[in-house]
């Protein structure tokens, strides 16, 4: 009886976004003319009122007729509800409806504009409209999402992916909202490179910004200077060898050593990424710079002049390594963890010895850590843009040459797109390296079968040099953090040294007034608006990260390599450009929403997500397929089989998702300078002014006082995540949960 | 009703109908922090129209207006170098106004003014010079320079840091200032003998002299208020005039064409020339000369007077033909040669 009903009626998710899509199109203001989280609309006029009517009512008032044809694919999917999912017709149905309504909401969108038809060609067919449009509000998304899934639905109906309505839904939504904040505002941006000073494409603009010396010059072989692209490039491969070692060092550590304060290590090794930009820079600087204490006194102690040799690659590279191990160590210490104990012990019970096991089968299981750790090192430094910009000397970047190809004195924004696509192609290149390397072989450690071994610890001989490297790194970076903290204390670093707490009280005083407690602190505006920003972030952007990954690595679907790519895109491409990308294309309707807080909240989903992405892959390589068939095997669905089989496993990679996210929404800068407003203003670039200013001290308080509160965060979302419980015995040999 | 003041507001977004009532500013400021804070609160005070300011670097400003140009969400872009407000003004980004204030303005302001179409108007200078750190320079046995000229001996050799011209408008100013001073020819000898001399070419215009305050170079090539802002906030700086005379900045404020907020644009505009406005500067440690005749130079700032000021040519040397013609030469001609 059950089967026949779930035969005859509709599905509920059906009906569910049919309804939606009528809701959007006859109930919700159909455009959004104020800000997104103001309900004045409800009192102001609504329905009726020009600026708050649903499409419904614009329609019947006769106005904006170019919404009419939206009609007939909400009506459409209405006919599919009566007949059988095994009805050819109900999918063919879905697929029109849906697809047709997409397609033309998005091609009325683009071609009407603020001030009527936005392209000439329009212009010349219809002649001149004598009305305009605004940017999309609630009426206008949610029944363009009811059409996405309407389509989506349609096309499971008729058989893709298994008929499986949630993966060909996920795989829609997140194909729809790459495209339209990633590759969208990216390939708007990129088109600068063609455009020749009169406004008209063409590629010889391309080739003579592309061919030039500045960039792939090869002066540095015989002592001159190289190009930017060489620099980057040579980098890069160094910063991302050295996070990965280092990172992989730390997680041994950590995992498999009998060091005792593996706890305190861990901690530290976080710090470097909770740390706003240019303070690990200006640390640097008075440690090592030309008048840093250390130079000093080597120079002394030697009897040499000292010298600028922190500016330049050394700078960078140690600026970098110091800011991105974590990352590597974030991705890694979940695959370290992950590797079966097992197959080690396996291994050595058929007498192979320590660093036999370590070297045959631990190392080689943990390579799609190793690989994403080197991509996201590799891709970091391209990026990177603050260390580069403080320590590079005269040690070109592409980078930094694009910031300043935008907003310096050239105004060349074709240049700047040039050089982003040189970007572009190296990290292409180093992502398909990747994905060589890896091959097509198995890393599958965590199966569902009884899996109760203990980590053997790491052989002698490499125990040693890898707690030495931890070590060191660790007590290096321990200095630099003294370093900070000790200079949001004093009153002028490096001149003036007498302690002082004025900084802190300038940043963040409270008042007690007769209305309660007043934050009269300069700091506070930009901070709350801070946390409230990354902390709406910082979950969205796990899940989006967390549903890609599961796609990419238990579905296939066509496509599939070019999807991947895709959501790596933004996080390649140098924040500078994704902020001038973002003005340029959301600032004009049918998308207008520069000035809000939710451009700051869509730029950092998709600038972070790629970590959320690339960990969850590396976690997710080592589930065996075999527990998500179980699982569909006794009856649930993928949605079900996901979150209550294949989530409670990828613990690590959620922290590590959301940890990154938060945390990078509030040290985030150079795409956060084009997007903040006067009503949402960053820390980060309320600190960037400061230090402009000369007011180190009040920057750095500031920058030590969001320090403490991301530990305070991370601390906490390690709390709610949990830890994953693979049931295995702890080092002690007493049983964990299972 | 309001059907009628949308349509009134043309091709702008109903954003203005729905703030309707109470009058409202976006002012972009691209001077320093305080100052952008003091001139939006006094003259919300002074007026009872709110100010929303957002403060950016002057070249990010820019580039923020020319991205924006299709649907203006700023009014008033004040302060920042000339540069990018002569080359919005050029683009079309800017909006031609008249001040009735002008006739208290000094000429130097007027005539950046003519030049760019009343586009944009100075509102402060400041003059090109150099500082240097007072203990590396006794540290290393360096003589005091005082000239331009002084810089170019060898025992300077890797003590002095000036910024990139490609990337910063005080450095395309500095070479600017060398080209009309000594000539083209000799202009460019001067830069390729610097060159020689120079230990970094940052890529922001203040760096060299945050990297002398810092002890990470002794001279730093800056425009001179930069320079004694470094002073005031207690770094071993020495400001220095050069002897054969100098260039200078004028500091700009230009309205965004397609404004929503025209009528108050304007009237910060008026207020902004005004010698009460220019005043605030000096509440803000802020050393540049303000534009009007009437307001007050900081006691701390570069004496203008008693520095021999070239005449300068901000229509030939801020057109963008001339620019990427003599970028274009430094980097053939300067920056290739070895140090």
């Amino acid at each position: 009886m059950r089967v026949v009903t779930t035969q005859n009626t509709a599905h509920p998710v059906l009906i569910f976004w049919i309804i939606a899509g009528w809701i959007g199109f006859c109930l919700l203001p159909w455009y959004g003319v104020e800000d997104f989280w103001t309900f004045e609309w409800l009192v102001d006029g609504w329905p009726f009122d020009d600026d708050h009517a649903p499409a419904a009512v614009l329609l019947g008032m006769g106005q904006k007729l170019w919404l009419a044809p939206l009609i007939p694919p909400l009506i459409l999917p209405l006919f599919a509800l009566g007949r059988p999912k095994s009805d050819p017709m109900h999918g063919a149905l879905l697929i029109v409806a849906g697809a047709f309504g997409l397609a033309w909401l998005v091609a009325q969108g683009f071609g009407i504009g603020l001030r009527g038809f936005t392209f000439d060609w329009l212009t010349a067919m219809f002649g001149e409209l004598d009305d305009r449009q605004f940017g999309m509000g609630y009426g206008a998304m949610i029944t363009a999402s009811a059409f996405l899934f309407l389509f989506t639905q349609g096309i499971a109906a008729r058989g893709a992916v298994n008929g499986d309505v949630f993966v060909v839904g996920a795989i829609g939504f997140v194909i729809a909202i790459v495209t339209a904040f990633v590759f969208f505002p990216i390939a708007k941006m990129l088109f600068a490179a063609f455009v020749t000073e009169e406004g008209g494409y063409s590629s010889q603009v391309f080739l003579s910004k592309f061919l030039n010396d500045r960039l792939w010059g090869l002066g540095c072989l015989s002592g001159a200077r190289c190009g930017a692209a060489w620099n980057s490039l040579f980098l890069a491969i160094a910063v991302g060898f050295a996070t990965t070692i280092l990172g992989l060092a730390f997680a041994l550590v950590v995992t498999r050593s009998g060091f005792r304060y593996k706890r305190a290590l861990r901690a530290l090794t976080v710090l470097p990424i909770i740390t706003p930009p240019f303070v690990i820079g200006l640390a640097l600087i008075l440690l090592f710079g030309l008048s840093g204490s250390v130079t000093v006194f080597f120079a002394d102690l030697l009897g040499i002049r000292p010298t600028r040799w922190l500016y330049g690659f050394t700078g960078i590279f140690i600026a970098q390594v110091l800011a991105f191990t974590p990352i590597a160590f974030l991705v890694l210490i979940g695959v370290v963890e992950g590797v079966s104990p097992s197959m080690e012990e396996a291994a050595q019970t058929l007498r192979a010895n320590r660093w036999q096991t370590f070297r045959t089968v631990s190392l080689p299981l943990m390579r799609p850590g190793l690989a994403n750790a080197f991509l996201l090192g590799f891709i970091e430094s391209m990026a990177d843009f603050g260390n580069p910009l403080v320590l590079g000397g005269n040690f070109d970047v592409l980078s930094t040459e694009i910031f300043f190809a935008i907003v310096g004195a050239q105004y060349d924004q074709g240049r700047a797109a040039v050089l982003a696509m040189v970007l572009l192609f190296f990290t292409l290149s180093a992502f398909y390296a990747q994905r060589m390397w890896l091959g097509k072989k198995s890393y599958t450690t965590v199966t569902g079968k009884g899996d109760a071994g203990v980590h053997p610890l790491m052989p002698k001989g490499l125990a040693i040099p890898v707690l030495v490297t931890a070590l060191t790194w660790a007590l290096f970076t321990i200095v630099v953090y003294v370093m900070i903290v000790y200079g949001s204390v004093v009153e002028l670093w490096g001149v003036n040294n007498s302690l002082t707490l004025k900084h802190y009280v300038t940043a963040f005083r409270v008042q007690m007034g007769e209305d309660g407690i007043r934050w009269t602190g300069a700091a506070w505006d930009s901070f709350w608006t801070t946390i409230i920003i990354a902390a709406v972030a910082a979950p969205l952007t796990a899940a989006v990260g967390l549903v890609t990954a599961y796609l990419l690595t238990r579905q296939s679907f066509a496509g599939k390599n070019a999807f991947e790519f895709g959501t790596m895109l933004s996080f390649a491409i140098p924040g500078t450009v994704i902020g001038v990308s973002y003005i340029l294309a959301f600032n004009v309707p049918p998308i207008e929403i520069t000035g809000t807080g939710i451009i700051l909240v869509v730029s950092f989903i998709f600038r972070n997500m790629p970590v959320g992405v690339r960990a969850g892959i590396a976690s997710m390589s080592q589930l065996d397929r075999s527990l998500d068939e179980s699982s569909l095997t006794l009856g649930a669905n993928s949605w079900q089989t996901f979150r209550r089989v294949i989530l409670p496993l990828l613990r690590p990679a959620i922290l590590a998702a959301l940890v990154y996210s938060f945390v990078r929404a509030m040290t985030a800068i150079s795409a956060v300078i084009f997007l903040v407003s006067a009503e949402y203003d960053m820390a980060t670039s309320y600190i960037i002014g400061r230090v402009e200013n000369n007011d180190y001290g009040l920057a750095i308080a500031y920058s030590t006082a969001l320090i403490f509160v991301m530990l305070a965060a991370v601390g906490l979302l390690q709390l709610l995540v949990g830890r994953v419980q693979i049931g295995r015995r702890t080092q002690h040999g007493t049983e964990t949960t299972t | 009703m309001k059907k009628v003041t949308t349509a009134l507001a043309g091709s702008l977004v109903a954003l203005a109908a729905s703030a309707g009532a109470s009058q409202a500013l976006t002012l972009y400021c691209s001077a320093q922090e305080e100052w952008c804070q003091i001139m939006a609160r006094s003259f919300e005070e002074a007026t009872g129209i709110d100010v929303d300011m957002t403060r950016k670097s002057s070249g990010e400003t820019f580039a923020q207006v020319k991205a924006e140009e299709a649907n203006p969400k700023g009014d008033v872009w004040w302060g920042g170098t000339g540069d990018p407000h002569l080359q919005a003004a050029e683009e079309g980004l800017t909006e031609e106004y008249v001040s009735p204030m002008r006739e208290q303005l000094h000429d130097w302001s007027i005539a950046q003014a003519e030049s760019a179409g009343n586009q944009t108007i100075g509102i402060y200078s400041g003059a090109l010079g150099y500082g240097y750190n007072n203990d590396l320079l006794a540290a290393n046995n360096l003589p005091e320079p005082a000239c331009w000229k002084d810089l170019l001996k060898p025992e300077y050799k890797g003590h002095i840091q000036m910024a990139n011209p490609n990337s910063s408008g005080t450095a395309y100013t500095t070479l600017a200032t060398m080209v009309q001073m000594f000539g083209e020819e000799e202009g460019f000898q001067y830069m390729k003998d610097l060159h020689a001399n120079i230990n970094q070419y940052t890529k922001s215009g203040s760096a060299p002299i945050k990297a002398a305050g810092l002890g990470e170079t002794t001279v730093g090539i800056v425009f001179m208020h930069d320079a004694v802002a470094q002073v005031e906030a207690g770094f071993p700086i020495t400001v220095v005039a050069p002897c054969e005379g100098t260039g200078y900045e004028i500091g700009s404020m230009s309205i965004i064409k397609g404004a929503r907020n025209m009528d108050e644009a304007k009237q910060f505009y008026d207020w902004a020339l005004s010698a009460e406005a220019q005043n605030l500067a000096l509440e803000v440690d802020a050393f540049q000369v303000p534009s009007n005749k009437g307001a007050q130079t900081s006691d701390k700032a570069p004496d203008l007077s008693s520095i021999k000021l070239i005449d300068y040519d901000f229509t030939k040397y801020g057109s963008s033909d001339e620019r990427k013609r003599l970028l274009q030469k430094w980097d053939e001609e300067v920056s290739t040669l070895p140090q």
